[in-house]
């Protein structure tokens, strides 16, 4: 590739990503009522996504199940443990994420399996 | 720094310190792949800030060693990234501020910063407004840096703390958890975990992120359907 055509490629992903951000704030835009239909839509969506992106984080398991993926998801459960427990959400992701990398280097099931 | 702008600031940097945590971690990750692809510094720094889409940018990185395909370039960047469509319709009212910093929200609403800004309600002596903007800003930055550190010493620095990225996975987690013990109803909330997971093991996980987005606006649809049929009988 050229410079002009990297230029091209890099200005392409960047004006696409702008035009997902965008769009909806222009066919909606803030001076006219939004329809009830997309105000409810947008109430219900949030918790929906919330919910998607935690899957998106395990994206890689069903293909590619490993010890790592068994790591992530006790790793995933203790997260959850800790903040239904304490409600607090450094401790929770900090004693989530330290379980993660503890298992991950200390723990190495291959060599036991 | 007038004190509505710090205290604004303060919270915001308290709020995005996981985030801080995991794009040092993954945005190094990203400048080392571009470094070891052969690029300058310059390429992940300047794609991190103009294009602030990490998934994204991992898979235009790989593109830019191919041959130049503006189509594919197109249409992946929009199948990726439809995803934040319907972050847009989600922050309609709340990112309907007045000027600029409106149109700064939005180019900025990546993942991290749609999630902290939409489920976050600042105590009232904080400004809203400005927590936002300093959570987009501060987000922007730490991806931006970090690519650039990776892409800068991508030959030098060796990574010891494998597993750090896994603050990403807690972060989503701890967001998730919250809404769930604050919400009356979790329809929505399990319909994500459902629909998504089905589609992960079905589709795979290229395909199942933006098709479990439509799958989920059409449950929406059946459901007021049904609402305003029941409505109209009553």
């Amino acid at each position: 590739m050229s410079l002009t055509e990297e230029i091209l490629t890099i200005s392409i992903a960047a004006f696409g990503t702008i035009l997902t951000r965008f769009l909806p704030f222009l066919l909606f835009p803030g001076n006219k009522p939004i329809p009830i239909f997309i105000q409810r839509l947008g109430k219900f969506l949030p918790p929906a996504i919330l919910g998607v992106l935690v899957i998106y984080c395990y994206k890689d398991l069903p293909a590619n199940f490993t010890s790592n993926s068994v790591f992530e998801i006790i790793a995933g459960v203790i997260t959850v443990l800790v903040h239904l427990w304490k409600k607090n959400m450094f401790l929770s992701i900090s004693i989530g994420t330290c379980s993660y990398i503890l298992l991950l280097n200390f723990f190495n099931l291959t060599s036991i399996l | 720094m007038d004190t509505v702008k710090s205290t604004a600031f303060k919270f915001a940097l308290k709020k995005t310190l996981p985030i801080m945590t995991g794009f040092l971690f993954i945005g190094m990750a990203y400048g080392m792949y571009m470094h070891q692809e052969g690029f300058n510094f310059l390429y992940p720094t300047l794609m991190a800030f103009t294009i602030f889409a990490g998934s994204l940018e991992f898979v235009i990185a790989n593109l830019l060693i191919h041959s130049f395909d503006p189509l594919s370039v197109l249409f992946l960047t929009l199948i990726i990234n439809s995803r934040h469509l319907f972050y847009g319709i989600s922050m309609l009212e709340k990112y309907n501020v007045a000027g600029w910093k409106k149109y700064y929200l939005i180019f900025g609403m990546c993942d991290e910063s749609f999630s902290v800004n939409y489920a976050t309600d600042p105590p009232k002596d904080i400004d809203q407004v400005w927590f936002m903007f300093y959570v987009t800003c501060l987000n922007q930055f730490y991806w931006v840096f970090s690519s650039m550190l990776g892409g800068l010493f991508g030959s030098i620095i060796h990574f010891n703390l494998k597993g750090l990225s896994f603050v990403m996975t807690a972060l989503f987690i701890v967001l998730f958890v919250d809404q769930l013990l604050r919400e009356n109803n979790h329809f929505s909330s399990l319909c994500g975990i459902l629909v998504s997971s089905i589609l992960l093991i079905v589709l795979g996980k290229e395909l199942f992120l933006p098709l479990s987005m439509l799958l989920i606006t059409g449950i929406f649809c059946i459901k007021e359907n049904w609402r305003v049929k029941t409505h109209e009988s009553n």
